[in-house]
């Protein structure tokens, strides 16, 4: 069931519950920052709608700095108006940006230590049709081997909202994931949000949990439906929302291995340097426990509607209940 | 024109000779490090710490400074050895140069020494921060803060810097100076054959800059070009200094191979020989 000291959204499994992308929330978050302190600033390569930082530009024209197609430059810039005291929000796709840009931020704004923050939309196999060369299947593992650097990654746009705001007010240099397609609210405004905080979303009526389900980004939606149908015949699941990947909630993901025994993890990225693999680092290190990958298995992605290429793939709901039936059949 | 007298340029040189010294004992201690970049623009550094720069080195953080941001790291050497000698550090702190625990890192590293503006040392990222502390100036309707930015010639292979050419203009960011030591070398040779850049100067006007072609070892050009550049208010400003690398060591004038190598003992104090018997 649904953990509902979380008050997540309970029309969740309604065929018509409200969706929302997460670069939307992304926007919106931009502006109320924007709003609240005026050292933000905005910056973006020639994606200013893609990126919904259009939000924020249209109220704050003089914060705001079109650079053109230059992702290199947009960072660096972006570096630079840190170290004078603002906060910049450095926005394009995420395989441009931290793709594209990837030393500039390693040198100009980790190594510098400065509080830039990196927006990277149209992440993963979500963006569907443009096709592989711009789906960002490796942005995970980019940013979070970078010293200094946060890494989130929003199940949804009121989550990536919060996030937007809080990350606003820290210091630290942050890679923030956004993806593009209208995907379900999972969470409410009244959910609770704290960045190095792992939740858990979904979890039985009574009794220990048998697998632990880590999921990160709106593949959330995809887990929690899965453990629903599994529900029915007495499956006892949980589901972590990891929607901080760093700093990690080791605390968290050990308490739910100690549980389970038995772990999935379930991004949208490679499965190689992801989310699972830090899950991977810190259970190898304190409760070895058996783990499931899944993910984009060492290839690019290719055109299709979202959809079918989560199935294709590998990260639709059939194939988490496939998975998990698997563990519980052994 | 701004006038700058012969005593004031006779002791800039003498405040140039002693830097070079230093960056030339630093390197030897070191034994290993950029000496002829680090020697061409001793001079330029020399006008900046000494005159250009609006700074107090008491008070590394205030707010008001003007700042310098020095693209191309690996010339550290002279930028760690003005700051001592405009009081910053203690001069003696310069022979910890690229050793383990100290500041004075073999590229300039920000988290170590805080009262430099950037790290740097990855060549083609420091004009652009220096754009965005021009942009943040500007939003903040500062004071009048200048944003200096040095780049090695050899530097504007990389295209990020031709990215932020475009912006700087765009933004008519009449608060950039930015000066490029054109000293036609970089590691694996001449700058003209390796990648050749032609007639920078042109190729910054047609960017849509102002700026001008100095001889960046003479105090006289370096003091009109910066009068020029800090009077200009329509557009970024670019000095195009002519360096000699390794400039006051005679026999290793001019030489590519001095670009990333340090004098072993014997060829240091031939050259402070040579620096110490000139006459000002």
């Amino acid at each position: 069931m649904l953990n509902q000291n979380l008050k997540l959204n309970t029309k969740i499994f309604n065929k018509d519950t409200e969706k929302k992308s997460t670069r939307l929330g992304f926007g919106e978050g931009l502006l109320q920052a924007g709003t609240e302190n005026d050292e933000v600033v905005g910056l973006c390569a020639d994606l200013l709608e893609s990126t919904k930082m259009n939000i924020f530009a249209d109220k704050f024209s003089n914060r705001y700095i079109e650079v053109g197609i230059a992702e290199q430059n947009l960072v660096s810039i972006a570096s630079g108006m840190a170290s004078m005291g603002k906060v910049p929000f450095a926005s394009s796709y995420a395989i441009f940006n931290p793709g594209r840009n990837w030393e500039q931020i390693r040198t100009t704004v980790c190594y510098n230590n400065q509080n830039v923050k990196i927006i990277g939309s149209h992440a993963g196999l979500s963006v569907g049709p443009d096709g592989g060369s711009h789906q960002a299947l490796e942005d995970i593992a980019l940013t979070r081997v970078l010293p200094n650097m946060v890494v989130l990654s929003p199940c949804d746009a009121i989550e990536a909202k919060k996030m937007t705001i809080a990350i606003s007010k820290t210091k630290e240099p942050t890679y923030l994931r956004c993806t593009r397609n209208d995907t379900p609210l999972i969470t409410t405004n009244e959910t609770p949000f704290e960045i190095g905080k792992a939740q858990i979303v979904w979890q039985p009526e009574s009794g220990l949990a048998k697998v632990g389900i880590i999921a990160t980004g709106p593949l959330l939606y995809n887990t929690i439906i899965a453990s629903k149908q599994l529900e029915e015949e007495g499956i006892k699941i949980k589901v972590m929302n990891l929607s901080c990947i760093k700093p990690l909630d080791t605390e968290a993901i050990i308490a739910l291995a100690k549980e389970t025994k038995n772990i999935i993890t379930i991004e949208d990225h490679q499965i190689i340097g992801g989310m699972g693999s830090a899950v991977a680092e810190c259970l190898s290190e304190s409760y070895p426990t058996k783990i499931k990958f899944m993910g984009i298995k060492d290839m690019f992605g290719q055109s299709g509607n979202p959809e079918e290429l989560a199935k294709y793939y590998g990260i639709d709901t059939e194939s988490i209940i496939k998975e998990i039936r698997k563990i519980i059949t052994i | 024109m701004e006038t700058i007298t012969d005593e004031k340029i006779k002791e800039l040189k003498i405040q140039a000779n002693e830097i070079r010294k230093s960056i030339i004992n630093m390197l030897c201690e070191a034994k290993s490090g950029h000496t002829a970049g680090s020697l061409g623009m001793a001079d330029i550094f020399t006008y900046l710490y000494k005159v250009a720069l609006k700074h107090k080195p008491e008070n590394p953080n205030w707010n008001d400074r003007d700042r310098l941001v020095l693209s191309n790291g690996h010339i550290c050497p002279v930028l760690y050895a003005t700051m001592a000698h405009s009081g910053y550090f203690p001069i003696e702190e310069l022979n910890t140069l690229r050793k383990f625990g100290s500041r004075l890192q073999g590229h300039p590293y920000r988290e170590f020494l805080p009262m430099i503006e950037t790290s740097s040392g990855p060549l083609g990222e420091g004009l652009s921060q220096a754009i965005g502390m021009a942009i943040a100036s500007r939003i903040d309707n500062g004071i009048n803060k200048k944003i200096y930015c040095l780049v090695g010639d050899g530097e504007l292979n990389e295209g990020q810097n031709w990215e932020a050419i475009m912006l700087a203009s765009k933004e008519k960011l009449n608060n950039l100076i930015l000066i490029v030591d054109r000293n036609y070398i970089q590691i694996d040779g001449s700058t003209e054959t390796v990648m050749p850049l032609g007639d920078l100067l042109s190729k910054f006007k047609s960017f849509d800059w102002n700026g001008e072609t100095i001889d960046g070892n003479d105090f006289k050009e370096i003091n009109n070009a910066i009068y020029n550049a800090e009077n200009e208010h329509e557009k970024p400003y670019v000095i195009i200094a002519k360096t000699v690398p390794s400039k006051g060591v005679t026999k290793w004038e001019g030489n590519y191979k001095w670009h990333g190598i340090a004098p072993n003992k014997e060829e240091r104090d031939m050259a402070i020989q040579e620096l110490n018997d000139i006459n000002f």
